[in-house]
């Protein structure tokens, strides 16, 4: 029988999960708030909530200063050129190991989680070498490469455990029709896995923007995304709290309109499979 | 098409050309977030209407990722940079290693090394020859709130002793009315307490390594330094000073906060300007001493280099003569007035009375530079350069975890005995390993 939830549990609960709420967002709203002071008052003790007077200087001097378009198009062009490549890499590799596992298939699947492990700055110089004799230095399809190859574990990861949950009775039905591997893939499980590669998409393209250690040092300018343009707002000498948030909340708004947009399959992809 | 059109096509094009061969010069200009060049920037305009055939792109990053972007191009001849923003620590690192071009040649016949500070100068030259063109440059000082000293019935003389310090910072704390004695550096890090404390510490006879390059943090001397500033700033300092940089101590003495400050001489700007609550109650003086022929005050320089990997080093060597000659100081001194001209690198500025009569902090900041020594920085001989750092690779790794041991100290989680020890063994240690 379920236990009834009496009004006052529901209440406690709503509070809550309110609290919690407002505690995460609690850092976006002060960076927020921040980014339409002045220096001043932005470091005022004690601080000043809502009444002060309101100014979009901070965004100004931000734009006056930085290529924000350019920094943005990067981010954008990384982030998703990253995920999709990675995707097209990581369906076939997690669909090999979900319907068809050999002997070692844990083992691979822990293994390619272990490079996540990996100090990235113990292969800080090969890479840089590497990319200079590629010429690839400060370019976008290096970037968009490099964070394919560091987010790969958690794509496949993620599909695999979303393919899992496909009936491998449904394919072999496919089979039996006549489909070939490719059609396999192309027109059943891929439309049955819609909503679990889309999650795992919106989910790696936030961690592609958000990457700030090779998306900082290999680029100079024309490559450069958000992460870069977030880094010159600040100083160790110096007042700048408020024309870095601003800069903050000029590079975090796209990913958190597009988080907005899309809550619902991001929660499905975070508690879907493994650790549901 | 006829003629007419024909000519007029093809001069269009030869135009755009022309235009073409002339901007043919892109550099690009790492540089540091600080007002300075944030101001260099907004006067490019001066550069580009006298040097139409070169290309300036900026990449502005904060200082430490700089350093860890610039080490990590230089280091590989990356070549991604044509000019680097780079600290008095690294350039005679780099000089020595190759990586940077020497600036005794190819400069502007305007640009005149001769009037650049010699102890500014003294720390960017390696075998005579100088390797960064010094673009601002800086010490440290006391700072203090005069209508606070008067209420103490003391007097800040020009040249404080600790000992004085000590007292004045204890008679001037109010802790009921939230007013701190000193305020000074405590967050850990090689360029934050390790540089107030390595300073301080050349006040005291206390050195980083002897001649051999053995580590000296069990000397009484750094003891003295170490017991004297924990106690200090038990009685007088600020709540959580171990977090404290000095962004967190400015805003304290913006605020009326802090009797005295302890800290870089560009904060005088700061302090005496729009944003600060006592900026008519501010006071100057030399950082302290001991009775022992050096103070406790740093030199530091924010300069200019080429990368030896640069294929724009004509370029880069036009941009950096534009950048920090005495034309600059001029360009800025009309534009923002003489009070926001880059300070601490040319005695010409000095010797300008419109600068004088503009920055009233001037004279100490020139006395301050001018009692640092980067070749003689201690009371005993030592075998390295630097007054708040040892000029070696190894430095901003070990002195970064010294720093970690000293702010634990100041947080209360360890006695100064055990940090001082810990100081020791892990210096040893690094030293040994890097093969000295």
């Amino acid at each position: 029988m379920a236990r009834a939830i009496t009004p006052r549990k529901k209440l406690m609960w709503t509070v809550l999960a309110w609290g919690l709420g407002l505690l995460i967002f609690f850092p976006i709203l002060w960076t927020f708030l921040t980014s339409f002071k002045s220096e001043a008052t932005a470091i005022s003790d004690p601080p000043v909530w809502f009444f002060f007077d309101w100014t979009t200087e901070n965004y100004q001097a931000v734009l006056e200063r930085s290529n924000y378009p350019l920094a943005l198009s990067n981010s954008i062009a990384i982030a998703v050129g990253s995920t999709l490549l990675g995707i097209v890499i990581a369906v076939p590799a997690a669909w090999a190991m979900a319907f068809v596992p050999g002997d070692r298939t844990k083992d691979v699947l822990l293994w390619m989680l272990s490079t996540k492990m990996l100090p990235a700055v113990g292969v800080l110089y090969p890479l840089v070498l590497l990319a200079k004799w590629l010429g690839l230095m400060d370019s976008r399809l290096l970037l968009i490469v490099i964070l394919m190859l560091i987010n790969l574990p958690i794509i496949v990861w993620m599909l695999y455990t979303y393919f899992r949950e496909i009936p491998g009775e449904i394919l072999e039905a496919a089979r039996m029709d006549g489909a070939s591997l490719k059609d396999e893939i192309l027109y059943v499980l891929t439309p049955m896995a819609v909503p679990g590669i889309a999650s795992t998409i919106l989910l790696n393209i936030i961690l592609a923007w958000n990457e700030a250690f090779w998306t900082i040092l290999l680029t100079t300018v024309d490559a450069a995304p958000l992460t870069k343009f977030i880094a010159s707002f600040s100083a160790p000498e110096g007042l700048f709290y408020a024309k870095l948030s601003a800069a903050s909340i000029m590079a975090i708004a796209p990913i958190l309109i597009m988080g907005w947009f899309s809550q619902k399959q991001l929660v499905r992809g975070l508690t879907f499979g493994a650790v549901k | 098409m006829t003629l007419k059109s024909a000519l007029l096509a093809a001069s269009a094009l030869v135009g755009v050309a022309a235009t073409g061969a002339l901007a043919e010069t892109t550099i690009t200009v790492a540089t540091v977030n600080n007002g300075d060049m944030i101001r260099m920037q907004g006067l490019m305009d001066d550069f580009n209407a006298k040097h139409p055939d070169i290309t300036v792109e900026w990449v502005t990053l904060e200082e430490n990722v700089l350093r860890q972007n610039v080490t990590t191009d230089i280091s590989t001849g990356g070549g991604a940079y044509d000019i680097l923003t780079i600290g008095t620590y690294e350039v005679p690192i780099w000089g020595a290693n190759g990586w940077l071009v020497s600036l005794d040649e190819g400069m502007s016949d305007d640009w005149n090394a001769d009037d650049l500070l010699p102890a500014i100068a003294g720390g960017l030259t390696i075998d005579d020859k100088l390797y960064a063109a010094p673009f601002y440059g800086e010490s440290s000082m006391v700072m203090y709130r005069t209508d606070l000293m008067e209420a103490a019935g003391m007097e800040m003389p020009k040249a404080p002793t600790w000992e004085f310090i000590r007292e004045a910072a204890a008679a001037m704390t109010d802790r009921d009315a939230g007013i701190n004695g000193i305020c000074a550096r405590g967050k850990a890090g090689w360029g934050e307490n390790m540089a107030f404390l390595t300073a301080m510490s050349n006040s005291f006879g206390a050195k980083w390594f002897d001649e051999d390059w053995n580590a000296q943090f069990d000397s009484e001397a750094w003891a003295n330094t170490l017991d004297f500033y924990l106690g200090m700033m038990e009685e007088s300092g600020p709540n959580g000073a171990a977090n404290n940089g000095f962004n967190e101590n400015l805003t304290l003495f913006q605020q009326g906060k802090c009797g005295m400050w302890i800290d870089a001489t560009v904060a005088a700007s700061f302090v005496t300007g729009d944003d600060s609550t006592v900026a008519d109650k501010v006071g100057f003086a030399l950082a302290p001493d001991n009775g022992l022929g050096k103070r406790g005050n740093w030199l530091w320089a924010w300069s200019l280099a080429i990368p030896a990997s640069s294929d724009n080093q004509d370029a880069a060597k036009t941009f950096i003569s534009w950048a920090t000659s005495q034309g600059y100081a001029e360009l800025v001194a009309s534009k923002e007035g003489w009070a926001n001209v880059p300070p601490g690198t040319r005695t010409s500025l000095y010797e300008n009375e419109k600068y004088l009569e503009a920055a009233p902090f001037a004279q100490m900041t020139l006395d301050s530079i001018l009692a640092a020594d980067p070749q003689n920085p201690t009371v005993d001989p030592v075998p390295y350069t630097g007054v708040q750092f040892v000029a070696i690779p190894e430095f901003s790794g070990i002195a970064t975890q010294v720093g970690q041991q000293f702010s634990a100290a100041l947080a209360g989680q360890q006695t100064a005995e055990e940090a001082l020890a810990n100081a020791q063994e892990l210096t040893t240690e690094e030293m040994e390993a890097a093969g000295y």
